[in-house]
């Protein structure tokens, strides 16, 4: 079966070692997904598989037969860009630019993970029912995806001002 | 244009756009992931062929023999390269014994400076050079047939450990040593002093985008997309290497993922895909793997440092002594952490040198203040040590030893604009400084033992010649280009506001183009000196357009361009109109006359930091760091506090975690991944506060701002430290300063 890539169906690569993130980057040409360690250190290749995140680098790309994967390039609607990707421009939540697209997939895809109800290691109480997404939450569940120009305050700062508690 | 003295009032003080906070320019690209790095090019070369590097498992000795049959005949394999098939390459001249690569005036670099030949011959120099190099038709061929690729080696023993080789240091002659007076007399003789020593790490710049690029070869042409922060050191040392003319090699990096100094240099990946691509007749894309990059790219060499202060007990200094041992590969520079005690406080006798060992590590080089970031770490915590010690408040310390000229040279050098004592009042006053109680251990919330600490920060402030082209176009709008790079500083940002402010045109009829070495030569990035050295080349051509518009439109040279007009001598033309029938270029450069010799510029910061230090397990957590900086006119707050935020976060990274670990059997960096070498994550860098002390430099440039880039790295890790150190009252003196190092000296639990 295809995998479904920002709504279109591509077939599976021949050859069984292609990673998703190559798959998007040297067969689709949809560079915005970025290459930081091949490891699954950094982040940098966080795209969302109906809307859960994860790194594409440690990822087969024929493990994700008959999925919808949804990169960077996915998230503007219609030539607009998305209200998060509009909030790191306001924000200045980027430098070089090499860690942003991981950060922005990664942060729609922990938005999803509060809403879902799961806890991180810095909440209080496990079994709450709700969680609310303050500064240490976020900047535990953003902690996956590295950033070494320092960008970070601007990135939380964008996240909060899109999923914060006073954005619902 | 030269700019050979102080800068008047020039059209750049207007500030309509030139000083604003502005949102980047490239913001969108980067954003939705359509901003294309070095690796990303595919219309250029469809048919491009993959290479994959094969790096050696030993430091130093031999390549005894080297089986490539197996990768040779793999799927889809098309070359395997290796020291017994490589085409020749060139590589540096021998180093002259009083050249310092620290500095540049900018002149024609000397041939083969930036040479970076591969694949030579059998001889092994560093763990990590690469000793084979396999190209095929997809990148998992590539790999598979490169782990295919055996090597068996004659390893030699080599020398891996600064502490053991600091005996047999030698005096550094690319450092700037100075003796000033009788240092052991005034030492000996002080009423209060401090002698203490600490150590810095092999530190990695660590960026998020691997070093990769994309070789294409037309005829004898040779086009690079790669990742490198001075586009004419890439072409340069590729053609160099090869030994080509340098007209024949083009470097285009329009975006680069970071760079912190480590693409600065040529290295395996451009070599190798360029060698390759030559051989194939076809294009070759080669990038550095993450584990790869650590061992086969630059990184901070390793410092001890010893700092001896001696004071009267008024604070002031009478005698600063600070030498540094530092090791790096034959030849090399290894990490001058001294130098910036010559002008960052007073004291009329004084003892600064450095000395260096041969470590046959990989070769270091330059990482984010290179100097200035690993010195500061050991003199603003031996400052803190002292003042400790003579019972002053750490700030006032610095203040009373604040000097207005340079130390070594006397009053006939005074700083062109020093605002130290500025940064540290408005910066301790935005902190609350005057909460900080000075015994250690005196405060406490829940779990966590709390305490402040500051330091001060120096930069030396280059300047770097660089040219910009600008063109009026039919419409109005404006094209600025320079091979000037923006490797997330905000180049882009700030000569396009630059060419805004000096046409009268908006900031949003700006399109600019940047990295591409066909374009005019510029400074590049690095040394702090990119902003202001490209602005300053952007600010050289709008001049000269200027000239050129006034002239065609019949109007006085001083006109005044704004809104879309130019207004002179009681007429007003559109600025538009003089462009309608054609495109009116202009194209210049900036060079530099002796102000940076007969003034001393620098940058300064003041950091202000509180940590919680646990008081069972010693875990130690940055709670809040407020920043001051000088560094002359912000072109533009928003980038200029980013670049700043970002050297701060690398000063915590500095303090609390990062560290190369040698393996001293083999030779080599061990924790080389982003999991192993830490770097602050998003769960250890709170909120950052920046504040700038305005000022303009006229002695700089004509934009009158000064290097900002590094400056939020310099010093601050000390601040850190000290603040650890006020929360438990455990000084340590080897970074970096990790929970393990307080763990069995923390205070009894009460």
């Amino acid at each position: 079966m295809p995998i479904v890539v920002n709504g279109r169906a591509v077939p599976l690569p021949n050859d069984p070692r292609v990673s998703l993130l190559d798959l998007l980057r040297e067969t689709l040409h949809l560079s915005g997904t970025k290459v930081g360690c091949n490891q699954g250190a950094c982040g940098a290749c966080t795209v969302l598989v109906e809307g859960e995140r994860i790194v594409s680098c440690l990822a087969l790309a024929v493990q994700y037969d008959g999925r919808s994967v949804t990169t960077i390039e996915g998230l503007a609607q219609g030539g607009a860009l998305h209200p998060l990707q509009q909030a790191f421009i306001d924000h200045d939540g980027f430098q070089c630019g090499y860690c942003t697209p991981g950060q922005i997939c990664s942060a729609v895809g922990m938005a999803a993970e509060i809403e879902a109800g799961i806890p991180s290691h810095v909440s209080d109480d496990l079994a709450q029912d709700g969680f609310v997404l303050t500064r240490d939450e976020l900047r535990e569940r953003m902690s996956g995806n590295l950033c070494r120009c320092g960008a970070h305050n601007g990135i939380v700062d964008a996240i909060l001002e899109i999923y914060g508690e006073t954005a619902r | 244009m030269k700019f050979d003295r102080p800068a008047g009032t020039n059209p750049i003080d207007r500030g309509a756009v030139v000083g604003r906070a502005l949102p980047r320019i490239d913001g969108p690209l980067k954003v939705t992931g359509t901003a294309p790095y070095a690796y990303e090019y595919h219309d250029p070369a469809p048919n491009a062929a993959y290479g994959v590097i094969v790096t050696s498992g030993i430091a130093t000795g031999t390549i005894d023999r080297i089986h490539t049959v197996d990768a040779e005949r793999a799927p889809g394999v098309l070359l395997v390269m290796t020291h017994l098939n490589a085409p020749r390459m060139f590589g540096k001249p021998q180093e002259k014994q009083n050249t310092t690569s620290q500095q540049s005036n900018g002149n024609q670099e000397q041939k083969g400076k930036h040479s970076a030949p591969q694949l030579q011959d059998a001889k092994i120099k560093q763990f990590g050079q690469a000793v084979a190099f396999v190209v095929a038709e997809t990148f998992e061929q590539a790999t598979a047939a490169a782990a295919m690729v055996r090597v068996g080696y004659i390893n030699t023993p080599g020398r891996f450990s600064l502490a053991a080789g600091r005996a047999s240091a030698k005096p550094n002659s690319k450092a700037k040593d100075a003796h000033v007076g009788d240092f052991d007399a005034a030492f000996a003789s002080a009423p209060v002093k401090v002698d203490v020593t600490y150590s810095t790490p092999n530190q990695a710049q660590s960026m998020m985008e691997p070093h990769a690029t994309l070789a294409i070869w037309s005829a004898d042409q040779l086009t690079l997309y790669t990742a490198h922060q001075v586009m004419h050191w890439s072409t340069e040392g590729i053609a160099d290497t090869l030994s080509i003319p340098h007209e024949q090699v083009r470097s285009i990096s329009a975006y680069v993922g970071g760079g912190f100094g480590s693409k600065l240099e040529v290295y395996g990946d451009a070599v190798l895909a360029a060698a390759a691509a030559r051989q194939l007749g076809r294009p070759v894309k080669c990038a550095l793997t993450r584990p790869q990059l650590y061992n086969h790219t630059t990184h901070r060499p390793p410092t001890i440092q010893q700092v001896r202060l001696a004071a009267g007990h008024d604070g002031r200094l009478t005698a600063t002594g600070h030498r540094t041992w530092t090791g790096d590969q034959d030849g090399e520079r290894g990490e001058l952490a001294s130098d910036q005690t010559r002008l960052m406080y007073g004291g009329a006798n004084r003892s600064i040198e450095t000395l260096i060992t041969v470590l046959d590590l990989p070769k270091g080089g330059s990482m984010r203040a290179p100097g200035e970031a690993a010195g500061l770490l050991a003199l603003e915590c031996a400052m803190d040590e002292l003042a400790e010690r003579l019972g002053i408040d750490p700030v006032e310390l610095r203040i009373r030893n604040d000097v207005q000229y340079d130390p070594i040279k006397g009053a006939s050098r005074p700083f062109s604009d020093r605002k130290l004592i500025e940064c540290l009042r408005d910066g301790a006053a935005a902190f609350g400084w005057d909460r900080r109680d000075p015994k250690p251990g005196s405060k406490r919330d829940g779990r966590w033992l709390v305490g402040m600490g500051m330091s001060a920060g120096i930069r030396n402030n280059m300047l770097m010649p660089s040219g910009t082209r600008v063109t009026l176009r039919p419409g109005g709008t404006l094209l600025v280009e320079t091979a000037m790079t923006d490797i997330g500083t905000g180049s882009y940002t700030i000569n396009a506001q630059t060419a805004a402010e000096m046409l009268g045109v908006p900031y949003g009829r700006v399109t600019i183009r940047l990295g591409d070495s066909a374009l005019p030569r510029a400074s590049g990035s690095g040394g702090s000196w990119g902003a202001n050295s490209s602005t300053a080349g952007t600010y050289a051509a709008c001049v000269a357009l200027r000239t050129m518009l006034a002239q065609n439109a019949g109007l006085p040279l001083d006109a005044a361009f704004a809104d879309g007009q130019i207004t002179g001598g009681g007429r007003s033309v559109s600025l538009a109109s003089l462009a309608a029938s054609g495109p009116v270029t202009a194209e210049d450069s900036m060079s530099y006359g002796d102000l940076t010799e007969r003034f001393a510029q620098a940058s300064f910061a003041a950091h202000y930091c509180e940590v919680g230090v646990d008081a069972v397990t010693a875990e130690i957590r940055v709670r809040r760091m407020t920043s001051a900086f000088s560094a002359g006119r912000i072109l533009n707050p928003v980038t200029a506090r980013s670049q700043c935020i970002g050297g701060m976060t690398m000063g915590i990274g500095a303090a609390l975690m990062e560290e190369l670990i040698v393996d001293e059997r083999f030779g080599y960096f061990a924790n080389h991944d982003l999991a192993e070498y830490q770097v602050p994550v998003h769960a250890d860098v709170p909120d950052l506060d920046v504040v700038f002390v305005d000022s303009l430099d006229d002695k700089s440039s004509p934009l009158k701002a000064r290097g900002i880039g590094e400056l939020g790295i310099c010093g601050v890790g000390a601040s850190v430290v000290n603040a650890v150190y006020n929360a438990c009252g455990v000084r340590v003196r080897d970074y970096p300063v990790r929970l393990d190092k307080l763990l069995d000296r923390m205070p009894a639990m009460a």
